[in-house]
């Protein structure tokens, strides 16, 4: 944001609080209409700020939880190449979790209180993970339509008002973009390989291809938080806009893969140049929004666990920390957090 | 052949095991830190095994029988502190094996000047974790000790000569308990007193003699491949 900051605003301002707070509203909303960044440091009112915790928890906790239906198939991954592509995919959504956390921590809020509320039910994650991965081609479908759409719902992301959500979303979507190949990659195997690869292609489409069209949530006219998230440019597409052209995107991509979409209402529309699509059963979007999908329980049941099993870990590494800060130079390197290097 | 069939599945079946923490770590560091250890070594086996022949072929279609790992990465996961154990003897030998490899002029030093660096990585990140975790909390002082005592008697295995790897394996022993020992007694821990090998543990994965749980975790890593025959993925 290339306004001054509040702290700035505020020194030598003799008038009111109230004319403090219509000023920094005022500075505020100039940023966002310049398509200004805000960055940490700068004003904001208190609802943006507590939509962007929202909205970045609720993503943070997507890539966390989204780990549990790909690497159920890790152990089984079909040859080597493919076992390491998709433990390199795994990989990295828990390395999008850190940098989303840390992203939201800019705005006051640390990455244990998130988890505690995400296991506590207080927080949500994508719904799209509440279903099951049955078969080694989910894992394709997955990618290609899970982060197909997930890419079609980021990318304006990056043009999001604030500064450090925008910047861990260009990095994360040059990711996905790469998962969102990968995946199409396998279904085309799959679909040009044998009788019986090809029908479990076909079978993993028919089930996420709904799930997916579901993810940019609901109508545009049912929609809760869009309406002042486009206002503050948090969000740039609604939900429909968005919804669309993904499936624009998707029906030539199916005919290259060889495969059907579930939807037999899908058509070209000449006059409005886009496809028309079936309508969504937003009932069942609904259920598994209220927890009653096929896998909810399971999903929050195994994050809690690895959470609670770990805590004599996490544990042991403060008190580890504690001590030798007391000690300077027997070991203070080693009570830094453990990182990748590669 | 022989040789890269042993180092190549060691790093195979380790890389699997730590695959499955996938999901399950203790902390979202530790998802990235193991995932990453893991693709290094699966990276390694993908190398060596195709010294031999079809990568593929050979991971999926051997039977338990024709594997040439050594038992101690075949041991399932256990809770963190187990895993940190099986990472701390096996990633110090595998450094102080590749260190000199790369240093000479076989087969496999290319390969070796390589995988080295990825796995001084490896050494260090168990070594830190058993620092911590042995002198940590009570619980984590124990448990670590219970790793270390477990896993103790699978680490003779990682002595027995191997066709093809020309090295003095009674001074890698020697360097290994050395460097062995001064973590772990920094650590406040005691390295174990038992005898490194059982029976069944001396050089017997090499022989293609396993334990129980490798059969399972085979089950699983091959029934995709094996249930559609001639398929490609």
């Amino acid at each position: 944001m290339a306004a001054v900051t509040a702290d700035q605003t505020t020194q030598g301002t003799a008038g009111t609080a109230e004319e403090a707070e219509a000023a920094h509203l005022a500075t505020f909303d100039a940023a966002v209409a310049a398509d200004d960044r805000i960055e940490p440091r700068d004003w904001m009112p208190e609802a943006y700020r507590a939509s962007l915790v929202r909205q970045m928890a609720q993503h943070a906790h997507s890539e966390i939880i989204g780990m549990q239906p790909e690497a159920n198939w890790i152990s089984r991954a079909p040859s080597l190449r493919r076992k390491a592509i998709l433990m390199a995919k795994v990989q990295d959504e828990a390395g999008h979790g850190l940098y989303l956390y840390s992203a939201a921590e800019t705005l006051g809020t640390s990455r244990e209180e998130l988890l505690d509320k995400l296991h506590a039910g207080r927080q949500r994650y994508s719904s799209i993970f509440n279903y099951p991965t049955l078969t080694w081609a989910d894992v394709g479908a997955i990618g290609w339509l899970v982060d197909g759409a997930a890419i079609t719902n980021q990318v304006p992301l990056c043009r999001c008002s604030y500064g450090p959500y925008a910047r861990a979303m260009v990095r994360i979507c040059k990711e996905e973009s790469f998962h969102q190949r990968q995946g199409y990659e396998l279904l085309l195997a799959l679909s040009h390989g044998t009788p019986a690869q090809h029908e479990m292609a076909q079978d993993a489409v028919n089930r996420w291809w709904w799930p997916s069209l579901m993810m940019f949530g609901p109508p545009d006219d049912a929609s809760a938080h869009s309406a002042q998230s486009m206002a503050w440019k948090i969000k740039r597409h609604s939900n429909d806009e968005l919804r669309r052209r993904f499936v624009d995107i998707c029906v030539p991509q199916a005919q290259v893969l060889g495969l059907s979409l579930p939807d037999p209402d899908i058509r070209w529309n000449e006059k409005l140049g886009q496809h028309d699509y079936g309508a969504i059963d937003w009932t069942e979007f609904q259920e598994v929004l209220k927890g009653n999908g096929p896998c909810n329980e399971q999903r929050l049941t195994q994050r809690r666990k690895a959470h609670e099993e770990g805590a004599w870990v996490r544990d042991a590494a403060a008190a580890y920390a504690d001590k030798h800060s007391a000690r300077p130079g027997t070991a203070g390197a080693a009570a830094q957090p453990v990182e990748a290097t590669a | 052949m022989t040789a890269a069939l042993a180092l190549g599945d060691d790093a195979l079946v380790l890389s699997h095991r730590l695959g499955e923490w996938a999901g399950h770590a203790p902390v979202l560091e530790e998802e990235v830190a193991l995932a990453n250890i893991a693709l290094d070594l699966l990276g390694q086996a993908r190398m060596l095994l195709s010294f031999v022949g079809d990568e593929d072929q050979l991971a999926y279609l051997r039977e338990e029988r024709a594997f040439r790992n050594v038992q101690l990465v075949e041991q399932p996961n256990g809770d963190f502190a187990h895993t940190m154990a099986r990472q701390l003897y096996f990633s110090v030998y595998q450094h102080l094996l590749y260190e000199e490899l790369a240093a000479g002029e076989g087969e496999f030093a290319d390969l070796a000047a390589k995988a080295v660096k990825e796995v001084a990585y490896h050494r260090d990140h168990a070594e830190q974790w058993v620092l911590r975790l042995g002198d940590g909390t009570a619980e984590s002082h124990e448990r670590m000790q219970l790793g270390l005592d477990a896993l103790w008697r699978f680490t003779g295995e990682l002595f027995e000569p191997v066709g093809g790897v020309d090295i003095d394996r009674s001074a890698l022993s020697d360097r290994w308990l050395a460097a062995v020992t001064s973590v772990v007694e920094r650590a406040t821990l005691t390295v174990p007193s038992g005898p490194q090998s059982g029976a069944w543990a001396a050089g017997a994965g090499r022989q293609g003699l396993h334990t129980e749980p490798f059969g399972r975790m085979l089950a699983e890593m091959q029934h995709l491949h094996r249930s559609h025959p001639g398929a490609s993925w």
